[in-house]
């Protein structure tokens, strides 16, 4: 009787007191526009993790959560009217899938204590946790996608890449351009010859590029594509038969309508990846349960298993396992942006805990800190069937170049803090 | 022949296939413009709606189907069949007709005598209320677009050219196809306005409005005549290009490499779109294979605006342009 009495004044005692917020995690979205195919499946994962965590485990540390999507239709500057709209809801972190936006809102984020992640994308020298304080770029950043290229190159040619040519295709803006300095720094280191071919803005006609391509013969051809540039390129591979199986592109030219326009022609073209492919994950029947089943999935719920959709997925995970580390750091479910940074900054991602998650071997194991806000940048590199219309690992995540990839970063990210004023620190 | 001779070559013939493709879109501004006086800023957008109308068709999809879905709690996405490619692009020449209707009757038809200016920023509201029609009936998905049009190198080309030069050309069997429909829609429009009834009424028309409906003739008709043709080419260019990069938005933005063979070309001739086009072509693809490695590349699309503009000092109606002379 004793014990039962205690329970309800427990009881009584929890439900009169307040009730947890919710955690904020505004989805800045592109659901319409030229670059909705890609920014689609993003989206839907990213939703359908978080309506997992709250239908399966009720929130994060028992906090609900909150999704506040917000279309950005990859315009910047409806990205930074997003950003401004959506961080007085008590926003964690922001992930705005577009370097545009992601360079307008660093200095904004800095300065009102948000944390950024943006995940393969925005600004390399981010990696630099000393000057770039909200910002992380783990698991791998642009020029880990070029070094990782290249390493894929000397793995399947025994380690000897000197005399071969690798032609770079990439959209003519400062996200096609990101790879080239890494690029020269490798070919100088590796020996071998480096080819430009910028192709404008949209990418619909790059028909000069690929004659280049089919005059000069290069080995190799690697791509920093984005829209509708995929899609006509690897056309064009296929048209000047060029083999598939030594076309490599970044992981932005790596998704499934990256490759089906151009149907059996495309088979064997592979792409740099920082997370697994697929849907044989134990995660998926969670979603299929919690999520599909009952009506809860994001957009049209066709995009589950899609590169893009586990893209969203793994972004979703790895905010919400800093969100839990920020928690267990501050000892409260109710956490600030500040506390999320926190949490980001000391996250680990270990083999056994994706396991748990029903992710294992989702991504690369790995550990932010202070100094290093990119984590080691592994990467991998997966190939299209054209056959089973599926993308599938056939190289697993490796380190890059950390000698080039360093020293290319403290120079950048030295600049940056020169031009700002900035204190390189820990703080 | 000097390697870099036969590499010129090449890249001219290939700067023509592409110009072809480029005066494709151009038409369909002349058709409207010629006939009405409207810059339609909406002919790109009108490609992109053709062209995953056709999709949608072929694919047996269910339009608004995320609307629907979203609104009665359904589930609904394909009717569950499959058109012919045929069948479905007469279906969707029915569906451009019935826009042609739609936009005159709703549009244009409360705008007659409005100054030019305004008639354009109409056809701006236009192209985006045509971009959000278009994902809401069939979606924002990139889609496979197939209608039995072969692409890829084309083997005689390269085998013949191999034998002469001792270099095969390569030329794709799309753009060939491209060329041969460029030159029967051209022959055909030619010869509709030139010698049918409804032709001539629509050259009557683009003369002069007030005289056309003194002698009878109706400008709404002419008028949703002249968007259901322009509708048409916008199918045709659609499909030329959805088959290459696969139906998706950007195909609304092939209009603007259609700007500077109009400024080339003149806005009222169709040989005009057709020359402009292929000068265009064969100058930008030209320009990038001399220039371009010494200018860092991608020079294609700023050097067609730099020729139209140079053109443009010195005819300013363009290559076939009607000169404007204003009488006061």
């Amino acid at each position: 009787m004793k014990l039962k009495l205690t329970t309800l004044a427990l009881g009584a005692v929890l439900a009169a007191g307040p009730a947890l917020a919710e955690l904020v995690f505004p989805d800045l979205s592109y659901r319409t526009g030229p670059y909705a195919a890609g920014g689609i499946p993003f989206s839907d994962g990213y939703n359908d993790y978080f309506t997992l965590l709250n239908e399966r485990d009720g929130g994060i540390g028992g906090a609900p959560i909150r999704v506040v999507e917000c279309e950005t239709g990859y315009n910047t500057e409806k990205g930074v009217e997003c950003y401004e709209s959506t961080k007085g809801e008590g926003a964690l972190i922001y992930q705005p899938l577009s370097t545009g936006i992601t360079y307008q809102l660093i200095p904004k984020a800095t300065a009102d204590g948000i944390p950024m992640h943006t995940m393969g994308y925005g600004r390399t020298s981010a990696k630099n946790g000393e000057v770039f304080s909200h910002v992380f770029n783990y698991p791998a950043n642009y020029w880990d996608g070029a070094s990782g290229v290249v390493n894929y190159l000397l793995e399947i040619n025994d380690g000897d890449i000197k005399g071969k040519k690798l032609a770079l295709v990439y959209h003519n803006s400062a996200y096609g351009k990101e790879p080239i300095r890494t690029l020269e720094e490798l070919s100088k280191k590796h020996g071998f010859e480096l080819i430009l071919l910028p192709v404008d803005h949209p990418g619909q006609e790059q028909k000069s590029q690929w004659l280049q391509i089919r005059r000069d013969r290069p080995d190799y051809v690697t791509m920093w594509g984005w829209g509708v540039m995929n899609q006509v390129a690897v056309q064009e591979a296929a048209n000047i038969r060029f083999p598939m199986e030594n076309f490599i592109g970044v992981w932005w030219s790596g998704a499934e309508h990256d490759v089906l326009p151009a149907g059996d022609a495309a088979n064997g073209y592979k792409a740099v990846t920082f997370h697994n492919v697929g849907r044989d994950f134990p995660i998926y029947e969670d979603l299929q349960t919690h999520v599909v089943d009952t009506g809860k999935a994001a957009g049209a719920g066709d995009q589950l298993g899609n590169v893009l959709y586990n893209r969203g997925l793994y972004a979703a995970m790895l905010a919400a396992e800093a969100a839990k580390k920020a928690q267990e750091i501050h000892g409260t479910p109710d956490i600030t942006p500040a506390m999320m940074r926190d949490g980001m900054e000391a996250l680990e991602i270990t083999e056994e805990r994706m396991a748990e998650l029903g992710m294992p071997n989702f991504g690369p194991t790995f550990a932010v800190s202070c100094e290093n806000h990119g984590g080691p940048g592994l990467v991998g590199v997966a190939q299209w069937d054209a056959g089973s219309k599926t993308w599938s690992l056939v190289s697993d995540f490796k380190p890059t170049d950390g000698e080039v990839i360093g020293a290319l970063i403290a120079e950048d990210s030295a600049a940056y803090a020169a031009e700002n004023n900035i204190e390189p620190q820990c703080k | 022949m000097p390697e870099q001779l036969l590499f010129a070559m090449e890249v001219t013939l290939n700067g023509l296939m592409a110009g072809v493709l480029y005066a494709l879109v151009a038409l369909g501004f002349v058709l409207i413009y010629k006939a009405s006086g409207i810059f339609n800023f909406a002919q790109g957008v009108m490609a992109l709606f053709a062209a995953m109308t056709l999709v949608g068709i072929m694919e047996g999809q269910v339009p608004f189907s995320h609307l629907i879905n979203g609104v009665l709690g359904t589930d609904v996405h394909h009717f569950g069949w499959h058109v012919p490619g045929a069948l479905a692009i007469l279906l969707t020449v029915g569906v451009m007709v019935i826009l042609a209707w739609a936009v005159q009757r709703f549009v244009f038809r409360h705008l007659v005598n409005q100054e030019p200016i305004i008639l354009f920023m109409a056809t701006i509201g236009l192209a985006y209320f045509l971009e959000g029609l278009s994902d809401l009936m069939w979606g924002s998905e990139i889609r496979t677009l197939n209608v039995g049009l072969p692409q890829g190198i084309n083997e005689t080309i390269d085998r013949v050219t191999y034998d002469l030069f001792g270099y095969g050309f390569f030329i794709d069997n799309l753009d060939i196809v491209a060329s041969v429909i460029a030159a029967l829609l051209v022959a055909a429009l030619v010869a509709f306005s030139q010698y049918t009834k409804q032709g001539r009424a629509m050259r009557a028309v683009a003369d002069d409005h007030q005289a056309a409906l003194s002698v009878g003739i109706s400008l709404n008709y002419i008028w949703v005549l002249v968007w259901s043709l322009a509708g048409f080419v916008a199918l045709v260019a659609g499909i030329m290009w959805g088959t290459k990069s696969g139906v998706q938005f950007s195909l609304s933005l092939i209009a603007l490499k259609a700007l500077p063979v109009l400024m080339l070309g003149g806005f009222t001739s169709i040989p005009g779109a057709i020359v402009g086009g292929l000068i265009i072509g064969v100058g930008e693809k030209l320009f990038e294979f001399l220039l371009g490695s010494a200018l860092g590349g991608a020079t294609e699309n700023w050097f067609a605006y730099v020729l139209a503009l140079l053109f443009l000092l010195f005819r300013p109606q363009g290559l076939f342009g009607e000169k404007i002379i204003e009488r006061v």
